[in-house]
């Protein structure tokens, strides 16, 4: 009796799965199956910061794409820049079958591009990184330094006002990653334009985050060096607080800070990563082939709204938005950018005029020079860059590694 | 304001978190357990302390609260290892790891409710954490500025240092303590009642921890970032200065003075070097990754010099090992 009971038991299992599984095959034939794949340095479930950033950027651009987030998106989080351990990341999301594979940090790089000859149907994204190949592999990166001129151009603003020709910038790091001296040369060259007396004064972490590094310094620039306004290259909002602590202004990073430091945010300078993803992931749905010609290597700008700066905030000086809207204007239609042979020079009301001439750095080097060659350090001397725009691109990603002129370095 | 004096002043606000959690750590051992938890009881007193602290709108509830928060979480500690004979290091671990999720569970909960920062405008709390001038002591140049011109944390920090380390060396249930944590079985046999005294001064060192963790988050107006936390390794560093500091809550105060110079001179350093490049132009060529350093050689030093001299042996002898009263 018990041996019929039990086999009754085990046939009912049986088919009860049978239905469940017949169910889900069912209802997911009808549904979209393309698979998004997104590997995290931190948590998914962060609710700040770089991975937050990117997440978010993802889920939008997935949600615009009419997809389901909660099926179609696959992620692996706080994979650590480790080759075995993102290669274990990409086995895994490979082998859930996702169709396009997204890496959001830097050291992911050279998994990635293994992965990709080993996955030549699936394709790889690659942001802030450098590689690429010519079928399945490409890197993102924007020009942030176009937002960051923008801040400068509130933060130069508000340094007239105050009569403070002292600027704080508390940075990750300096001229030993392009990012950040790039970051810090188009802050400077924004604050310059409109209040060619001022000085930027960069204090560095030697570290991407560290919360209570970024508060000391802010304090310091402000208490030592006496700096009005604080700018910054680094992941929290600190610097934000202390400037609001000491009763100065400040422009933050990455997202609008303004809710941490109502009372000393001008502007940020902030990243649309959902544009991008938008791109990328309805080309690798719909044309996969061509996803090297069609995204290719991405470095969009203001034209494109991968990069902006959050609302001005009641903070900045009247006038402020009108002028950064007239250079915004010139940056998305092409007429100028930041990194060029002529400078902008803005007058207190508000009158744009372009200066031609060669662009110094601190040192008092041509690094770009009259007839618009890039110039970097190598062993010690200044050598010219050829190749034309994209190589300039690349100056501005890879190799810079000299600060304007009014910068200083403590 | 003068540069050094406004070292000093930095140095003792963001350090002082080093001395509370030191300082607990050193309780806890001294009762003969060690408790690798501080990372994450500070990480617990810290959040906790924060919003119950600014809930009542009082600095002195949340110091309290977060005395008894991470109290709670030493009394866990406690019950693991003095009841249950779990394993000291794995329990301390585990605490870590518990207190950083809870920490994390609880920030980015509210974060992503939309209630955090907004929830954190406490006029009343945010005002008492501010320095406190202490009357003639602050007027005295350099000094005044450097020393007595700090929030309440720092204060209370050096006093809670100073008041453990006579309770531990003058008092009888301090006699006591230390006796449970040289040789329980012996406290035992004169009639020292070893699992009460062991609950007790685990749940006292771990409150004090969390004060320190309090202090943290004070120290960063309780921003909350969602990828980092407050406490941000200061718990491990704590545990390395009870060595360097002998397992006596006086030379604390000296081993956080010695880790938060390095610390300091991160920040400092380039300043310093500017105003005074002849005498300290050399600070800028320091890499910061060696100021980061320095301090553990220096604790592996005093570790070489005390075990040379070996006069006396300053660990308590049963730390680690779990007294269970049948086996003796």
């Amino acid at each position: 009796m018990k041996k019929v009971l039990s086999l009754v038991l085990a046939l009912v299992m049986l088919f009860s799965f049978a239905v469940v599984t017949g169910c889900g095959g069912n209802s997911d034939s009808s549904e979209d199956d393309f698979l998004v794949g997104a590997i995290y340095i931190n948590g998914k479930n962060d609710t700040a910061g770089y991975t937050f950033a990117h997440h978010n950027g993802i889920t939008k651009a997935m949600e615009q794409l009419g997809m389901d987030v909660s099926k179609q998106l696959k992620i692996v989080d706080n994979v650590p820049e480790d080759d075995a351990q993102v290669t274990n990341a990409i086995n895994t999301l490979a082998s859930q079958g996702c169709k396009i594979i997204i890496g959001i940090s830097f050291g992911y790089i050279n998994a990635m591009e293994a992965a990709a000859e080993k996955y030549p149907e699936i394709i790889f994204s690659h942001a802030t990184g450098y590689l690429s190949n010519d079928k399945n592999f490409n890197n993102y990166f924007g020009r942030i330094y176009q937002a960051r001129y923008l801040a400068g151009i509130a933060a130069g603003k508000k340094s007239l006002a105050l009569g403070n020709n002292n600027i704080g910038y508390v940075a990750a790091y300096g001229t030993e990653y392009a990012e950040t001296c790039s970051g810090i040369n188009a802050f400077a060259l924004g604050v310059q334009a409109i209040n060619p007396d001022a000085k930027v004064h960069v204090m560095k972490l030697n570290a991407w985050a560290n919360e209570s590094l970024e508060r000391q310094f802010a304090e310091q620039l402000i208490t030592q060096y006496g700096c009005g306004v604080i700018a910054q290259h680094c992941d929290s909002a600190q610097p934000q607080i202390a400037a609001q602590d000491k009763g100065v202004f400040g422009c933050g990073y990455n997202s609008d800070m303004t809710s941490q430091a109502a009372n000393a945010h001008l502007t940020a300078p902030i990243w649309n990563w959902d544009v991008y993803y938008k791109l990328a992931i309805e080309t690798a749905k719909n044309d996969p082939d061509n996803f090297m010609t069609k995204v290719g290597i991405y470095y969009g700008g203001l034209k494109e709204g991968f990069v902006d700066i959050s609302p001005l905030t009641n903070n900045c000086e009247e006038g402020t938005k009108e002028i950064i809207d007239a250079v915004k204007a010139m940056m998305v239609s092409g007429e100028w950018d930041v990194f060029t042979n002529v400078k902008l020079s803005i007058a207190a009301d508000g009158t744009i005029t372009k200066v031609d001439g060669a662009m110094l750095d601190n040192k008092g080097g041509e690094v770009i020079s009259a007839d618009n060659t890039y110039y970097v350090y190598a062993d010690g001397a200044l050598k010219a860059v050829d190749g034309g725009a994209a190589a300039q691109d690349g100056v501005i990603k890879g190799s810079m590694n000299w600060y304007v002129a009014g910068v200083e370095e403590k | 304001m003068n540069v050094f004096a406004s070292f000093i002043a930095a140095l003792l606000k963001y350090n002082t978190p080093l001395l509370y959690g030191t300082v607990g750590e050193i309780v806890t051992e001294k009762s003969g357990s060690l408790n690798l938890g501080v990372e994450g009881t500070m990480a617990i007193g810290a959040i906790g302390g924060l919003l119950i602290g600014c809930k009542a709108d009082s600095l002195l509830i949340g110091i309290l609260a977060s005395f008894f928060i991470a109290a709670l979480c030493g009394l866990f500690f406690a019950f693991m290892t003095v009841t249950l004979q779990a394993n000291q290091n794995v329990t301390g671990l585990t605490i870590t790891t518990f207190g950083l999720g809870l920490y994390f569970f609880i920030g980015n909960g509210f974060k992503s409710a939309g209630k955090w920062p907004d929830m954190l405008q406490c006029e009343g709390f945010l005002e008492s954490t501010k320095p406190i001038n202490i009357p003639l002591l602050s007027k005295i140049p350099f000094f005044g500025e450097a020393f007595f011109s700090q929030s309440i944390f720092v204060y209370l920090g050096i006093i809670i240092a100073v008041v453990m380390w006579w309770y531990l060396k003058y008092t009888k249930p301090g006699l006591r303590i230390r006796s449970v944590g040289e040789n329980p079985a012996a406290a035992d046999a004169v009639g020292i009642n070893v699992t009460l005294y062991k609950y007790i001064h685990i749940g006292i060192g771990s409150g004090v921890m969390g004060i320190g963790g309090l202090l943290m988050a004070v120290n960063l107006s309780g921003s909350f970032e969602g990828s980092k936390c407050w406490i941000d390794g200061y718990g491990w560093i704590s545990i390395a200065l009870v060595i360097f500091a002998k397992w006596n809550t006086l030379l604390a105060i000296l081993g956080t003075f010695v880790f938060g110079i390095f610390n300091t001179l991160q920040v400092f350093g380039p300043t310093l070097a500017e105003k005074f490049p002849g005498v300290l132009g050399w600070l800028n060529k320091i890499p910061p990754q060696f100021m980061k350093a320095l301090p553990f050689v220096i604790t592996a030093v005093v570790l070489v010099i005390t075990s040379i001299s070996n006069k006396k042996n300053d660990q308590p002898a049963a730390i680690g090992r779990n007294y269970y009263r049948e086996e003796r």
